[in-house]
């Protein structure tokens, strides 16, 4: 099932998907046009750990000219406050020279894990979103790179529409890690992939973080991007879409 | 204390070489790789929830390690429209790592994101119990020995000027929590770097001029104690 949170006639409701519409908590049937979509997630009673790679996909490794793969996975942990739900608007500051999206799936925790062996990691993933994980690549400096200027703005996360039940992914030909990737702005592809050339897959990752830190139910993981990023400018439209998960649109304003 | 009852609940951040000491202790090596060149603007991290331990709780020493570093520093607590709310005491632990080892290149999750790696005060001082907070030194103290003495009025970003510097690329929403720096020892055997201390010690940090902040005592474990 993919699930929604919305903001309808002010109020904020939870959501289904129900045949191209919204069927509302509350029984009511509307369309997408007809809300306000915010991230796609339950509140949880301390904040949400939210864990996002760089560098998990070969080929963007490569790109971003690193002449080898990283051993062990290159996270950092950004706040709340930088998401925002499909179809909202993403700040562009003016004069930067280089700002680009990154199609992310991300891996919601469904169940408190700590110390998950591999094998078992997957039975600890509540759901599956598609995730646009903005960088502002002027901002970069190599003190706890990626750092937080170019990674924890605000609006320069969009997350959704959906939060996919995991089973709905597991259940797929080769599950989370068998997923086209694709990213367009302005209706032109610029970015293709699939999870399968994950460096570290999402057994791995959450087998990894839980080896130090206690994952919670709601916690995410956004699990890198794959080659193709552009620098998007105000006024372009960038849809990210994971198969099976989801198509995000965003649009880029001016600050 | 309960979890509840903590005085955190908002995202809480951190901030990289705001001590004077320690950015004069890294400046040689800021030139050369990886880092290439200073930073300009702040370096933040993020010490996730699970970090989080109330007052008088154990922080547990993963198996492997012998030392912790001591991050003793005030957390200021925000309110509605940026609004400062109050401080509080905060023992932010690291795995120690070094700019000489690279380790202040790649962000620090595998260092600061463990289970019970940031210590809790007792109270949130509200904010205008507490007019000067630039101007305050916290006494980190091992087993009751005095092993550090942190001076906040030799931060390179006063505390107004960290918030600005900040807000600059991001909202510190209502209840979320910024550190004002970390500092290193001045003299003694850990001149140069941060306090540590290992299983079996604890850990007190005190502002005796704010009593109001209280005593925070942590002991540290080893894993499955």
């Amino acid at each position: 099932m993919k699930h929604a949170r919305v903001v309808y006639q002010n109020h904020v409701v939870n959501a289904v998907e129900n045949e191209g519409a919204l069927l509302l908590e509350d029984g009511q049937r509307v369309s997408f046009d007809a809300v306000q979509w915010l991230p796609p997630l339950l509140p949880t009673p301390r904040p949400r750990t939210i864990l996002a790679l760089g560098l998990n996909y070969a080929d963007h490794a490569k790109e971003l000219a690193f002449k080898e793969p990283p051993k062990e996975p290159l996270a950092f942990v950004k706040g709340e406050g930088a998401l925002i739900g499909h179809r909202a608007l993403t700040r562009r500051p003016a004069g930067v020279s280089y700002m680009h999206y990154e199609c992310e799936l991300a891996v919601m925790v469904g169940r408190t894990a700590r110390h998950v062996r591999k094998e078992d990691a997957l039975d600890f993933v509540g759901a599956y979103l598609v995730a646009n994980d903005y960088a502002i690549r002027d901002y970069l400096e190599n003190w706890y790179r990626p750092n937080l200027r170019v990674k924890n703005r605000d609006t320069c996360t969009p997350i959704g529409p959906w939060r996919v039940d995991a089973a709905d992914i597991h259940q797929r030909p080769g599950g989370a890690m068998n997923l086209a990737l694709q990213t367009t702005v302005n209706g032109q592809v610029t970015q293709q992939g699939n999870t399968r050339d994950m460096i570290f897959d999402v057994a791995t990752l959450i087998a990894y973080f839980s080896s130090f830190m206690t994952l919670s139910p709601g916690d995410l993981i956004l699990t890198g991007t794959p080659d193709g990023v552009v620098d998007c400018q105000p006024g372009d439209r960038i849809v990210t879409t994971i198969e099976g998960v989801g198509a995000l649109e965003n649009e880029i304003a001016l600050i | 204390m309960t979890p509840s009852s903590m005085p955190l609940h908002g995202t809480v951040y951190g901030v990289l070489l705001n001590s004077q000491a320690e950015w004069q202790a890294c400046e040689a090596a800021m030139t050369s790789l990886p880092y290439k060149a200073a930073p300009i603007a702040p370096v933040l991290y993020v010490k996730t929830a699970n970090t989080w331990t109330p007052h008088q709780g154990a922080i547990v020493v993963p198996t492997g390690h012998t030392e912790v570093e001591i991050g003793a520093t005030l957390g200021l607590v925000f309110s509605e429209q940026g609004a400062w709310r109050g401080y509080v005491l905060l023992n932010d632990v690291s795995l120690p790592h070094s700019v000489a080892e690279q380790g202040f290149y790649r962000p620090p999750v595998k260092y600061k994101c463990l289970d019970s790696f940031l210590g809790v005060g007792p109270h949130l001082l509200p904010a205008a119990d507490l007019p000067q907070p630039n101007h305050l030194t916290l006494e980190v103290r091992v087993n009751d020995v005095l092993c550090q003495q942190v001076d906040l009025s030799r931060m390179r970003r006063p505390l107004s000027t960290l918030v600005a510097d900040v807000g600059e690329f991001m909202t510190l929403r209502p209840a979320d929590v910024l550190m004002l720096g970390l500092d290193v020892c001045d003299s003694g055997p850990e001149a140069g770097r941060r306090p540590r201390a290992r299983v079996g010690d604890v850990i007190d940090i005190r502002v005796p001029s704010v009593p109001g902040l209280g005593v925070m005592q942590h002991r540290l474990v080893g894993e499955g104690a």
